[in-house]
């Protein structure tokens, strides 16, 4: 095979952000790695700490305040994608749960898991999930707060050691 | 495109699946198996391909997930018997079409 088609052996994801939208990515594309023989890192730093922490791992919610994106084109609600959410709405309490759980249901008609399901999938296909233990620090965090699936938890330098090898790519979500 | 895999002349599309899952056979799972580093197959191999063609045959959308909930294998043991794609190399060789799903 010509250097020009050299295949991706290694997938090595960051992931900064702890809502359900900022987890999700880093998820499906490294279970994705996985599916195709391809070797799966992810590192979870800042909130995306959220998705590895037992207390927070079941209830990450979708951002319906400062999320531009978030449009009313929600099962149930039938407007147009062009109509963006009011952030005004999004304050008031119960509606990020609300659209998480109008979210949720359609990831499961897809036959995407929950985040603690996604995790063992993960980890069961051989893939990795590490802590950034920087941000355990800030966070407070310790060890035994975190989900048991997690392998390990590693300084920047680790992970940049665990990625090594030709054909490994990096990926910040 | 026609060619013959363990004897037997089939329809694959180019990249080796099965264009008529009825014409396949177990020597025909046996020799794509052979190709693509897995195997030899034993009865673990079998009951997967086996289960992939009856929900293929019932229309049903394949994914790692429902194939760790099936009962028929976990999600460890797919990866153990199909290394290097599980779903991919589990459906060229039961004769299906290649999945089409990110999950």
């Amino acid at each position: 095979m010509s250097t020009d088609n050299q295949p991706v052996k290694k997938i090595c994801i960051i992931v900064s952000r702890g809502s359900l939208d900022g987890i999700y990515p880093a998820l499906i594309m490294a279970n994705g790695a996985r599916m195709e023989g391809i070797e799966a890192s992810v590192f979870f730093t800042f909130f995306g700490l959220n998705a590895l922490v037992e207390k927070t791992l079941d209830h990450l919610k979708v951002a319906t305040v400062g999320n531009p994106a978030l449009n009313m084109a929600m099962p149930l609600l039938n407007l147009p994608i062009t109509m963006p959410f009011p952030s005004c709405v999004g304050v008031i309490p119960g509606v990020s749960a609300f659209a998480t759980g109008l979210m949720s249901r359609e990831m499961e008609k897809l036959d995407i898991p929950p985040v603690r399901e996604f995790l063992e999938l993960i980890s069961d296909s051989g893939g990795k999930l590490f802590a950034c233990r920087l941000a355990m620090d800030m966070f407070k965090l310790k060890r035994e707060d975190l989900c048991d699936r997690v392998d390990d938890v590693l300084t920047v330098g680790q992970f940049y050691e665990d990625a090594a090898g030709a054909g490994t790519h990096l990926l910040f979500t | 495109m026609i060619t013959t895999i363990a004897g037997h002349e089939v329809d694959v599309n180019e990249e080796g699946y099965l264009t008529d899952m009825t014409r396949w056979n177990e020597a025909i799972a046996a020799a794509i198996a052979a190709g693509e580093g897995v195997g030899p197959l034993t009865d673990a191999h079998l009951k997967v391909i086996h289960y992939l063609r009856e929900q293929q045959a019932k229309g049903a959308a394949l994914t790692i997930r429902s194939m760790g909930k099936s009962g028929v294998v976990t999600t460890k043991e797919l990866y153990d018997l199909f290394p290097g794609g599980p779903l991919k190399k589990s459906s060229k060789i039961a004769g299906i079409p290649k999945p089409v799903g990110c999950i």
